[in-house]
């Protein structure tokens, strides 16, 4: 009757919790509708047609960070624009994971300068880099892939312990 | 793997607080009672193409005042130039109007090669036309692909960027990159056509006219686009000139200025192309200038194929500029001596002032620079086209419903880091 009739033969998965959570959370993780940049160029290219990041579960681009799970900082962070990412990044809700997407992101690129926060980790807690200038679509999706890797080795408790961010 | 220490909130150096008193003269006084609303859009948002922020001075609907606050983007490429020779600027230079790295090479190799005087062969001016011309078809394929989605057109930004790959693809053949190639370098290009560039062209430019149409007949009747652009963003032809606007966003209030035409560089002189004008000055007409640019692209595209069988070289012989190929190296004792004195020090450049432009996909990009006898250029500035367009933002919006402002926004073609830099 009802769901075993139309399953057949598939039998029984077990599972422990956390790789049941993890599979859910890498397989639709939501980035941040989020440009700064050159990187956002590619970051464009990534989601459209040729390369196609649907393909790993982010086909929605959240325009808010309430509705966000991952933070990709594509470009060069200024100090005026410093702030602005750290409130987004305050505003997304747990769990959440920030992709560095560049050499700019990363540790301020050939901007050894005035204007440039040197690296965006100054300012957020950064999971992945990407290194690039600006990072191919394939080293976008690299980047995401080993996020999703790192995200497989997290247990729920990480984020249940973890004091309330603000 | 490393552990990065969590900073659990932002330092307070980046903090900023702001004053409603610093508002005092921007906007009417009509939002100090409440009167008006005053809405805070951007500068992260999906239709300011960037870290733009508007701030809104809103009756209603209707927008009162629209005050642009640039600078999120501010790199400081200007002063970054400033410490390098001139040959490692053009790479910085890339970054600025990212939409269209090879324009901005382009108005920066000019400006040295006005400096120093320094000759461009024939071939090398023919293979910028090509590139300044793909890379032209590149901005405006993602300029329509934004714009498009900015107005709920989804899927013209995924046949948009079907497209825009094609060309990327071939700017990788040449530079190795697929956007910031540095490719133009003082007196030439980097490096000869590679010998599968051709093919991927002609290609290219047989697919591509089906591809226009196909974006013409999505938008150009639709009565959805016609409705949401018609009349919309309205600026006569006298206010768009005082206002300091170029390019596409000129000329669709009707104005002839190109400067392909007008001040001709890199031999587009030698090429038969039309200007597209708009009427009415409105987005529409925008929007059918730059598609319209596409066909002349492609016109220019299939002339410059021809001569590209033409053999010459790539790039100036004057070696006090120009550093060797590695051929030589192996040969000459002198060849040794200038490829490293240029890739040590660089060359000098005197003590004089140079301002080269060109048209790039937005408008004119002007290049101020002055020298100081050394290898290093005392000031540089860029003079950018998104920056004139922002400023003119309060003039293009005024009395329009704010669901206008971001086909306004869309429609004069800004990149943020053309603006801030």
């Amino acid at each position: 009757m009802g769901v075993s009739s139309k399953l057949g033969n598939l039998g029984v998965v077990t599972t422990t919790l956390d790789q049941a959570i993890n599979w859910a959370r890498t397989g639709a993780m939501w980035p941040l509708l989020f440009g700064l940049a050159c990187c956002a160029i590619e970051y464009m290219s990534t989601q459209a047609s040729s390369y196609d990041m649907s393909r790993f579960g982010m086909e929605l681009n959240r325009a808010t960070p309430r509705q966000a799970d991952l933070l990709i900082v594509s470009g060069r962070v200024t100090r005026k624009m410093a702030p602005v990412v750290r409130q987004l990044y305050d505003q997304m809700a747990a769990p959440k994971w920030v992709i560095s997407m560049g050499d700019c992101a990363s540790c301020g690129g050939i901007y050894n300068n005035y204007a440039i926060v040197q690296g965006v980790d100054e300012i957020v807690p950064v999971d992945v880099y990407i290194a690039g200038c600006p990072p191919r679509p394939e080293q976008l999706m690299h980047g995401v892939l080993t996020l999703h890797q790192k995200v497989h080795g997290e247990t729920i408790l990480d984020w249940a312990t973890e004091a309330p961010r603000a | 793997m490393a552990v990065v220490e969590t900073p659990t909130s932002a330092p307070d150096a980046y903090r900023w607080e702001g004053n409603i008193e610093e508002l005092r003269g921007l906007v009417s006084e009509r939002a100090f009672t409440g009167e008006t609303m005053l809405l805070n859009m951007g500068p992260h948002h999906p239709s300011t193409h960037g870290v733009l922020r508007v701030l809104l001075e809103l009756d209603g609907e209707q927008i009162v005042n629209a005050v642009p606050d640039v600078g999120f983007l501010h790199t400081g490429i200007e002063k970054t130039i400033e410490s390098k020779t001139y040959e490692k600027g053009v790479t910085a230079t890339d970054r600025m109007d990212y939409l269209s790295p090879l324009s901005n090479n382009m108005a920066f190799c000019l400006a040295v090669e006005k400096l120093v005087d320094l000759d461009v062969p024939p071939r090398a001016q023919l293979i910028r036309v090509v590139c300044l011309e793909l890379q032209r078809i590149a901005s405006h394929l993602v300029w329509l692909g934004t714009h498009a989605i900015d107005l709920g057109a989804m899927s013209v930004l995924l046949y948009a960027f079907r497209e825009r790959e094609k060309v990327l693809d071939m700017l990788e053949m040449l530079s190795g990159q697929r956007m910031m190639g540095s490719y133009f370098r003082p007196g030439g290009v980097w490096r000869d056509i590679t010998p599968d560039f051709k093919p991927t062209l002609v290609n290219f430019l047989g697919e591509f006219p089906r591809a226009v149409e196909d974006y013409q007949r999505l938008l150009e009747k639709n009565p959805i686009w016609v409705d949401r652009t018609q009349g919309v963003g309205v600026i006569e032809p006298d206010r768009a000139l005082a206002w300091g606007m170029s390019g596409p966003t000129l000329r669709g209030s009707g104005v002839n200025w190109d400067l392909r035409k007008s001040m001709p560089y890199s031999g587009y002189e030698q090429f038969t192309f039309n200007v597209p004008l708009g009427e009415h000055g409105d987005v529409y007409d925008r929007f059918m200038c730059r598609i319209l640019e596409l066909w002349e692209s492609m016109k220019i595209l299939h002339q410059a194929l021809e001569r590209l069988e033409d053999k010459g070289p790539f790039r100036s012989d004057n070696r006090k500029f120009v550093p060797p190929p590695r051929s030589e190296l192996g040969q000459s004792m002198e060849a040794v001596i200038h490829h490293f004195k240029l890739w040590t020090s660089g060359f000098d450049a005197p003590d004089e002032e140079v301002y080269a432009a060109v048209e790039s996909p937005r408008g004119e990009i002007g290049c101020y620079l002055h020298g100081t006898g050394g290898n290093m250029p005392r000031r540089v500035h860029f003079k950018t086209p998104s920056f004139m367009h922002i400023s003119s933002l309060p003039l293009l919006t005024q009395g329009h419903f704010i669901a206008d402002l971001v086909a306004i926004i869309g429609s004069v073609d800004i990149v943020l880091g053309d603006c801030d830099r």
